[in-house]
């Protein structure tokens, strides 16, 4: 397929699950400082914004400031609506390789924000978030089963997978960089969706170490870092489906794969005490991923200027 | 006051919001703020999304065959810090002597050899169960979820309406109003320091987990339900949901050899503590009603043995029948060497033939309640019932004075209430939730509050036409917070603070060259 459609899917993967993700995370937050009566709203946010990696603003921040900058602005990916904006125009290059009923999703979504804007300056953010949750699953579910699951699926799903890695692990990292102000576990729990099947699946023991453990090294949920790096090597091997007699010929995968063992191999007793080490070596991992991905399937010209002819 | 409220007509109770026409109580003085920019429309429109969301979620309780959504009301219901501390002292005394009776009744009795209650008024009760003899809670907790009802009187003054000690519910339409009101009313909380609610499922989930028996370390808790077609279903799946446990049924369970096992794909599991949430008649075919098929036959002799604990404990009702309520200031006294922090209603016992006379002579000017009765059913308010209904309570009460009790009628206190697109005074109670896990009585801050949605109606009951409020427990100032986090149960292990992961780049993307447009 072309390069350029593969980049594409790459990134519409990236864009939908981020706006998904920080969706999530929003509203997880936003409700905490509704319900706490002991919040501190400013820090809560500030330390929010870090994490998600936007310029501080030099004024007073709440949450309206933290909903304007992470779910509204459409300047910026880093946004909901900025990359809602940036997955619809890659879609928008690649018509006839999604399914039309992809394309619409996506498009009628991008068509309804300002509407839902609308309506959760009346009734909350509640709604928005809840609304762009509601389209980044039917988005998925939408590939899944209206797609041929071939290399233009493989790179949505790799794209989607490498965003998720960042993304768990950036929550996880306000644990361990704003102690004072940060959320509490079970917050970073519902901004992952993982609340209740931790729940579930650790019966009501709440404690740090377990829910480190849950997020990061989790085989069977698929928000957990492990499960988002064991996916993204998949799609890595299947696109390059010949691996050869030695070694991985793929630098992605290498990348992908070393960071997968450096999870699978952990002592799980001495996770939380290694977490800042492995939240950042996953972080860079991810970035170094996604580098490595471009470099060995997005290469093509650059696009092409008209030069003003002097003479 | 204009606006919202302009022609709030205040009646003759004591009014929550108002303590006078136009002048707000200081604890309402920043939700009254906060609607300002709301008319009656708007709050209308409000509503009507709301009960969409609780369509949606599945927040319903049966009513007539079919589910309907919990009617909440978006006013709150606000009540001071300093007044809520009173409740809690109240609640978690009134549970610690209840406990302490529970354990004599079914233990020595010396309660009535001592004289403070007579034997046959606890035999009596239909709630009494000679089964719940030798079966000895682990931790020696019964009441591991109690509800205690109050209602203001005319003075303001809390007072207990009645004590539940079976199977209290509603604490589901706590957990999900305050859900739905920071969803819907996000304003209304930015002005506040509230006590969050969400706290109830792992202090219930601990207190279920210390009643094991012994020697379990690591106790598998369910919760049994009547099933999908009982009305607190929802509550039921809710509850096993946050804490995380098996939600079964009795086909679900199986007891052999004095053990309760349930049936999964892996071969039957053990099952350590059971959260019922069907009442005892209906719990063990083999004591109780044979005809039961919700039930699990055998359970009652496993917790006997010691394998199972049942929670709440059998035989729970003997505490809180209406009649037994008159004695419980005289048993806190008695267990406690206090005095009630809670008062009860001024109640009359109809055992003695002068004051049965008496009572019966005017019907029309009392409330009479059945002592066995939940839910509201049975209830006769006299000033409000017709001939008919009189004469033929006369008869019931004559025929089976025991079955009885009666009380003053306490006009209880009134919330200004959305009712179409105008806000009107309608009553309401308060049912606070306390969990015992054998170290601490936890109360949960706010509690149901309950509105009767017909005018002038008294019984707050969802069966019949009740809805609800969200019930605020302001916090005090922040000075004054807990030094960590709000939660006694707060997963936080230890914070490791390095903040150099703070540098890693993100990727943006392709997209942050060009700005996106709309």
């Amino acid at each position: 397929m072309l390069s350029r459609i593969a980049e594409s899917l790459f990134w519409i993967g990236r864009y939908i699950e981020r706006a998904d993700d920080t969706a999530r995370i929003l509203d997880a937050y936003v409700h905490r400082i509704l319900e706490d009566p002991w919040a501190d709203e400013e820090a809560s946010c500030r330390s929010l914004l870090r994490i998600l990696g936007v310029a501080e603003p030099e004024v007073v921040v709440g949450s309206a400031t933290v909903l304007e900058l992470l779910a509204f602005d459409a300047s910026t990916p880093s946004a909901i609506a900025g990359a809602w904006h940036a997955a619809r125009e890659n879609a928008r290059g690649a018509r006839e390789i999604i399914s039309s009923e992809l394309w619409e999703a996506l498009n009628a979504t991008w068509v309804a924000l300002p509407q839902q804007r609308i309506a959760s300056q009346r009734l909350g953010p509640h709604a928005l978030l809840g609304f762009v949750r509601e389209r980044a699953a039917m988005v998925n579910g939408l590939a899944e089963s209206t797609m041929s699951h071939d290399d233009g699926w493989r790179f949505l799903v790799l794209g989607r997978s490498l965003e998720r890695v960042d993304m768990t692990a950036r929550l996880l990292s306000t644990r361990v960089l704003a102690a004072d102000h940060a959320p509490s576990w079970t917050t970073l729990l519902q901004a992952c969706g993982a609340d209740e099947t931790f729940l579930r699946t650790y019966r009501g023991a709440l404690d740090a170490a377990h829910i480190a453990e849950f997020l990061l090294l989790d085989r069977l949920f698929p928000r957990s870092v492990f499960a988002a790096l064991v996916e993204a090597e998949r799609c890595l091997l299947e696109l390059e489906p010949d691996v050869g007699r030695a070694g991985v010929g793929d630098p992605a995968r290498r990348i992908v794969g070393r960071a997968r063992t450096g999870l699978e191999y952990v002592d799980a007793g001495v996770l939380l005490a290694e977490l800042p080490e492995h939240l950042e070596r996953i972080q860079a991992a991810s970035l170094e991923a996604s580098a490595a991905v471009a470099k060995r399937y997005f290469q093509y010209a650059a696009p092409v200027a008209w030069l003003h002819e002097e003479g | 006051m204009v606006g919202l409220f302009g022609d709030y007509a205040m009646g003759a109770a004591w009014d929550e919001m108002f303590q006078a026409p136009g002048v707000p109580r200081a604890a309402y003085d920043a939700v009254l703020e906060a609607l300002k920019p709301f008319g009656p429309a708007e709050l209308h429109y409000r509503a009507e999304q709301l009960s969409r969301v609780f369509t949606d979620r599945g927040v319903t309780f049966a009513h007539a065959g079919e589910e309907r959504p919990f009617p909440l009301d978006l006013l709150p219901r606000v009540i001071a810090a300093v007044e809520w501390d009173g409740v809690v002292a109240g609640v978690k005394q009134r549970v610690r002597a209840l406990e302490a009776f529970l354990a004599d009744v079914y233990g020595t009795g010396e309660v009535f050899s001592d004289g403070v209650i007579p034997r046959k008024v606890v035999v009596s009760s239909s709630h009494f169960h000679r089964e719940a003899f030798g079966v000895e809670p682990a931790n020696g907790v019964r009441v591991h979820v109690a509800g205690v009802d109050l209602i203001r009187d005319e003075r303001g003054r809390f007072c207990v309406l009645e004590d539940n000690l079976r199977v209290p519910s509603g604490v589901s339409y706590v957990i999900e109003n305050r859900r739905a009101m920071t969803q819907l009313l996000p304003a209304l909380f930015t002005a506040h320091r509230v006590h969050p609610v969400d706290e109830y499922p792992s202090r219930l989930l601990a207190a279920l987990r210390a009643s094991a028996p012994a020697g379990i370390h690591d106790p598998a808790v369910v919760v049994l339900t009547p099933g999908v077609y009982n009305a607190a279903y929802f509550e039921h799946a809710l509850l096993a949901r946050l804490m995380g446990v098996e939600l079964v049924e009795g086909r679900d369970l199986v007891c052999k050899g004095n053990r309760v096992r349930m049936r999964t794909t892996q071969g039957e599991r053990p099952v350590h503590v059971v959260y019922r949430r069907l009442d005892d008649d209906y719990l063990d075919p083999l004591h109780f009603r044979s005809d039961s098929v919700v039930g699990c036959p055998g359970i009652l002799n496993a917790a006997r043995a010691g394998n199972v604990t049942i929670a709440n404990a059998v035989g729970n009702g003997a505490a809180d029948d209406k009649l037994v309520y008159t004695y419980v200031p005289d048993l806190i006294r008695y267990y406690l060497n206090e005095e009630p922090h809670l008062d009860n209603i001024e109640t009359h016992r109809l055992e003695d033939p002068d004051v049965l006379e008496w009572v019966l002579g005017r019907l029309d000017q009392l409330v009479l309640k059945p002592v066995d009765g939940s839910g509201g059913k049975g209830i006769v308010i006299g000033p409000g019932a017709t001939e008919a209904e009189l004469t033929e309570l006369h008869a019931a009460v004559e025929a089976d004075p025991r079955g009885w009790i009666a009380q003053r009628p306490v006009a209880l206190s009134t919330a200004p209430t959305l009712v179409g697109d105008r806000i009107a005074p309608r009553h309401v109670d308060l049912r606070p939730f306390a969990v015992n896990d054998g170290n601490e009585v936890w109360v949960l801050p706010g509690g149901l509050t309950r509105v009767a949605l017909p005018e002038g109606a008294l019984v707050v009951n969802s069966s019949q036409g009740g809805g609800s409020k969200d019930t605020w427990v302001l916090a005090r100032d922040p000075s004054e917070a807990p030094p960590t986090e709000t939660a006694a149960a707060s997963p936080d292990g230890p914070v490791v603070v390095a903040p150099r992961v703070d540098g890693v780049r993100r990727d943006l993307g392709p997209a942050a060259e060009y700005a996106g447009q709309q």
